[in-house]
């Protein structure tokens, strides 16, 4: 009797789970679906920039052909586009800003791992993420009402007057300061990726074994010595990574440059005069263009930049990937 | 580290290189700091200078007037709003495939890497983005378009996040829901994700904070209203897109509330980015 | 419920309790030369009727490319459009208001209305060929003023202008050489200079530049105290930009004669003219999408036309002349009209 009450109890009780199971199969598989929709929509998201991109820019393309990205005339009225002067503002801006920004960088990081005393450590590794945090289009404002015009004072008539006249690189220091410029923007740009160098290369500094370097500090090495025997080539591939990443950002930033670079459409010359850079020139000249041609140039620099930035930051993932499997992620 | 010691010449070459590089590194944070306070410090002290109550409830005015900032800043706030709206969903459901559903497939590690792009991606082309798909066939600028754009931006931030507190559950937690019968979802929405729910929380103040300074994506897309408009199916000021115009006029009374926009922003984002340390840091704990 | 829930839940409670209920604004685009103006009459219009004007000063290209996507009710420009091109695309074009280009400078010690210039010559420094404020030719006609040997700064448009227009064409007027090696346009491939964005972008950077030289409307040189410099006209006298000057450009005009009254007042015969006038002009569908709102847009025209004048001048723009405000109004009766066909415009006497 017990039996039998027993055996219908558990049959009950498994038709119960399997009808209860029932249940919950279709919100399950409507989840998994809802997840893996949602991870297809990125993609689908990425696939409708480039396709809009290149779907925007095929009549400048086709109609200019290569010579879209060697051509350095931009005559709204004639409608001859080429891209030659955005491009070279936008990588040589980005290469300044990297020069100045990259050994700035470094430093920062090594002081911050090697010799900053452990109490200022928090705080100061706060104070540089604050200035990841501040918005682009404040460093524009500051860059345009501040910089810019103390570059214009003190520092560009000094460098008229002394590198000016040095020959072989003179070419690069000549004019008249304007305060904003080539150099300008690459400042500004520069103090803008500093602390994302610095985050990046203090993490992987953070990530050497204590017990490489111990046995250097053991031999006798300096502190110096340590960072750059040990230290750096163990972190080599993350420190490039965060480099290439930093580039990355510089090249695609648009507020922080519109400010001050400006808006002359020419490739070369001195440092200290204006340029223009690829977003710079979107977002100056976008709401206004006429034209079919006009627009598709727009766009065409638009696809150009989506592409430089996209190349260098594959670079940087790819090699940020593989020093996250070498620490065992 | 050789205070007090006698310094044989061999060495002291190298003493005195270290003296100087790590002198270098110390100058070189000082210049950091440096820049930080120059600027924080010129943002606080024009900012504050033209911050008064009219920021808050008048309108932006025509140039050599004065007036406020308040249409720009309830746009800012109504797109900031469809961005998140939209944009968070989508980016925890897709890092919740990601972290749960996805470890081995090749289709994760696809996403993984294409969201990596997105989130360092220059804003200016989300912009022309989505002008080419929602502007220019409407016919008209709208804060629609400009919220669409920021929810684009949104979508990597909390994706990325959410897949990485998500990871961070521990195996067990999960394995005991599954023992206890739980199906999949199940497991998932109720156990993983209130353990993780401070951390994706974080995701999304960082998302917000990241967007509350946009200015290229909102350039051609919502443009910019110098009236009151909450219609979001017009053009709609926003604080960012608002300082690009004022900062490069000359009119007084313009740079000043471009200032004290820009004050406003610095400090949303400060209290948004301090808000998210102190969630994930009490979480650690 | 996390805090920017929060936040953005209170920003919509703020919002819909603080919108009021207004009409629809008329939405409009385009010169940066008027736009002091337009804002002024915008601002008066609503306190008086509640309408709103949202006026987005962007250049004349942007208001000549957004009134031909539709995207607003009307743009503004002041490169005219010609005759065939306003029949292509289906555009009314009328003028608003008038006003004049001065040069703008920044130098140490001299005030505004004390430098004098002459077309070649600011075609010379705008060509880059004359590169220091001393140079023998500025110093000729300005004998008395010492001039500092510092570099000249030049600041141009960076954006498409119809206030670039009517300035190279007075220097292309003026010079040959900047006719072969510039030409006149609403953009152009301009020889030196930064490119700033607006009037107003030229305005700021001339006023952050030490040594740099613009151009810009009237209104704004006055608006932010900067130094304006005297011209020779063809007449051959120096003189300075106020509203005499203005005028006596712009009675020339024919208006009657040029089809889309699409007259360009540089380089003006006469004594007392200003050589840098210029009018400015409003481009509408002939056929709008909208009808309503154009015609709310046609009644704040006319509005401005009969009680702007006050404040146009008060800002040194000259406003139309009373016989061509009714010819402007009966072009309205007759080219813009509904879908139906019926005229959005009656002319009332």
């Amino acid at each position: 009797m017990a039996d039998v009450a027993l055996q219908s109890g558990k049959a009950a009780k498994e038709l119960d789970r399997a009808a209860a199971l029932k249940k919950f199969q279709l919100p399950d598989v409507a989840f998994a679906a809802l997840t893996k929709g949602s991870a297809i929509m990125v993609l689908v998201i990425l696939g409708g920039v480039i396709l809009s991109l290149v779907g925007g820019s095929w009549p400048a393309l086709s109609t200019f052909g290569f010579g879209f990205f060697t051509s350095s005339s931009w005559n709204p009225v004639t409608d001859k586009f080429g891209a030659a002067a955005a491009i070279y503002g936008t990588i040589i801006t980005s290469l300044i800003a990297l020069l100045i920004a990259v050994p700035l960088g470094i430093g920062i990081a090594v002081f911050l791992t090697e010799r900053c005393p452990a109490s200022l450590r928090r705080p100061i590794g706060i104070a540089v993420e604050l200035l990841a945090g501040i918005p682009s289009i404040i460093y524009g404002i500051w860059g345009l009402f501040f910089f810019a015009p103390f570059l214009q004072q003190n520092v560009q008539p000094f460098l008229i007057a002394t590198l000016g006249n040095v020959p072989g690189i003179g070419f690069l220091f000549a004019g008249p300061p304007y305060g904003i410029g080539i150099l300008t923007a690459a400042f500004v740009l520069a103090v803008m990726i500093l602390p994302f160098i610095t985050s990046i290369c203090r993490d992987v500094f953070e990530t050497v074994p204590p017990m490489l370097k111990e046995s250097a500090y053991g031999l006798g090495c300096t502190t110096w010595e340590v960072v750059k025997n040990v230290v750096i080539p163990y972190t080599r591939v993350g420190v490039i990574g965060g480099i290439m990443l930093a580039l990355g950002r510089a090249l695609g930033e648009t507020m922080a440059v519109t400010f001050v670079i400006g808006n002359a459409n020419r490739v070369g010359g001195s440092l200290l005069a204006p340029g223009t850079t690829i977003s710079a020139t979107i977002a100056n000249e976008f709401t206004e263009a006429t034209g079919d041609l006009y627009v598709s140039s727009l766009i065409a620099l638009g696809l150009i930049l989506f592409f430089i930035t996209f190349v260098v930051l594959s670079c940087a993932r790819l090699l940020l990937m593989r020093l996250d499997q070498k620490a065992g992620i | 580290m050789a205070d007090g010691y006698v310094v044989s010449n061999k060495y002291s070459g190298r003493y005195r290189g270290n003296q100087i590089w790590m002198s270098l590194c110390m100058a070189a944070t000082f210049i950091g700091l440096g820049m930080l306070a120059l600027i924080l410090g010129a943002l606080f002290w024009k900012g504050f200078a033209g911050l008064n109550v009219a920021v808050f409830t008048q309108m932006t005015p025509p140039p050599g007037s004065s007036g406020g900032l308040l249409n720009p800043i309830v746009g800012s706030l109504i797109m900031t709003v469809i961005g998140v709206i939209i944009g968070t969903p989508l980016g925890i459901m897709a890092g919740t495939y990601l972290a749960e559903y996805g470890q081995h497939s090749r289709l994760a590690s696809v996403v993984r890497f294409i969201n990596d792009i997105l989130l360092s991606a220059p804003s200016i082309v989300i912009g022309l983005f989505i002008y080419e798909l929602v502007v220019r066939p409407a016919g008209h600028f709208s804060g629609i378009a400009g919220g669409l754009a920021l929810a684009i931006i949104v979508i990597p931030v909390v994706l990325r996040t959410t897949e990485d507190m998500l990871r961070l559950v521990p195996v067990q937690l999960r394995e005991a829901a599954f023992a206890l019968g739980m199906p999949r979802s199940f497991v998932i929405r109720r156990v993983v994700y209130s353990a993780a729910k401070a951390g994706m929380i974080t995701g999304v103040l960082l998302a917000v904070a990241r967007i509350s300074g946009e200015t290229a994506p909102l350039l051609f897309t919502a443009l910019n209203n110098q009236f009151f408009s909450a219609n979001i199916n017009q053009p709609m000021a926003s604080l960012p897109v608002v300082i690009f115009q004022f900062a490069g006029s000359p009119y007084k009374e313009w740079q000043d509330l471009a200032w004290a926009g820009a004050l406003l922003i610095t400090l949303t984002v400060l209290a948004l980015s301090t808000a998210a340390r102190a969630l994930s840091t009490s979480r650690k704990k | 419920m996390n805090i920017s829930k929060l936040v953005a839940a209170a920003g919509l409670a703020m919002a819909v309790s603080v919108a009021p209920a207004f009409a629809a604004d008329i939405a409009g685009a385009g010169a940066t030369f008027p736009y002091p103006i337009y804002a002024k009459w915008a601002d008066a219009y609503k306190k008086e009727t509640n309408v709103g004007l949202n006026y987005q000063s962007i250049g004349s290209g942007g208001g000549i490319k957004q009134i031909q996507a539709k995207t607003v009710t009307f743009g503004a420009t002041d490169a005219p459009l010609k005759g065939d091109e306003l029949e292509k695309a289906g555009l009314v074009q009328f003028p608003m208001v008038m006003g004049g280009i001065v040069p703008v400078i920044n130098l140490d010690g001299i005030t505004p209305g004390q430098l004098v210039l002459d077309g070649p010559t600011l075609a010379k420094i705008f060509l880059g060929d004359i590169k220091v404020w001393n140079d023998p030719a500025i110093q000729k006609l300005n004998p008395d003023v010492k001039l500092p040997g510092s570099a000249i700064l030049v600041v141009r448009r960076s954006d498409g202008s119809g206030t670039t227009f009517n300035f190279t064409d007075y220097l292309q007027k003026v010079s040959p050489e900047w006719k072969t090696r510039v030409g006149s346009n609403t953009a152009v491939e301009w020889p030196a200079g930064i490119g700033a964005k607006g009037n107003e972008g030229v305005a700021n950077n001339v006023m952050q530049t030490k040594g740099a030289i613009g151009y810009v409307e009237y209104a704004y040189a006055k608006q932010n105290k900067l130094s304006h410099t005297r011209m020779i006209n063809a007449g051959g006298k120096a003189v300075q930009p106020d509203l005499k000057s203005f005028m006596a450009a712009a009675a020339n005009a024919d208006w009657k004669g040029t089809p889309g009254y699409a007259v360009v007042l540089t380089n003006q015969p006469g004594a007392e003219s200003w050589p840098m006038t210029a009018a400015t002009f409003i481009l509408m569908h002939k056929a709008p999408t909208d009808a309503a709102i154009a015609g709310e847009a046609l009644k704040f025209f006319d509005w401005a036309y009969r009680k702007g004048d006050k404040m146009a001048e008060d800002l040194d723009y000259i406003p139309m002349p009373e016989n061509v405000v009714k010819m402007v109004e009966s072009t309205w009766s007759q080219q813009i009209k509904d879908s139906s066909g019926k005229p959005l415009w009656a002319v009332t006497n």
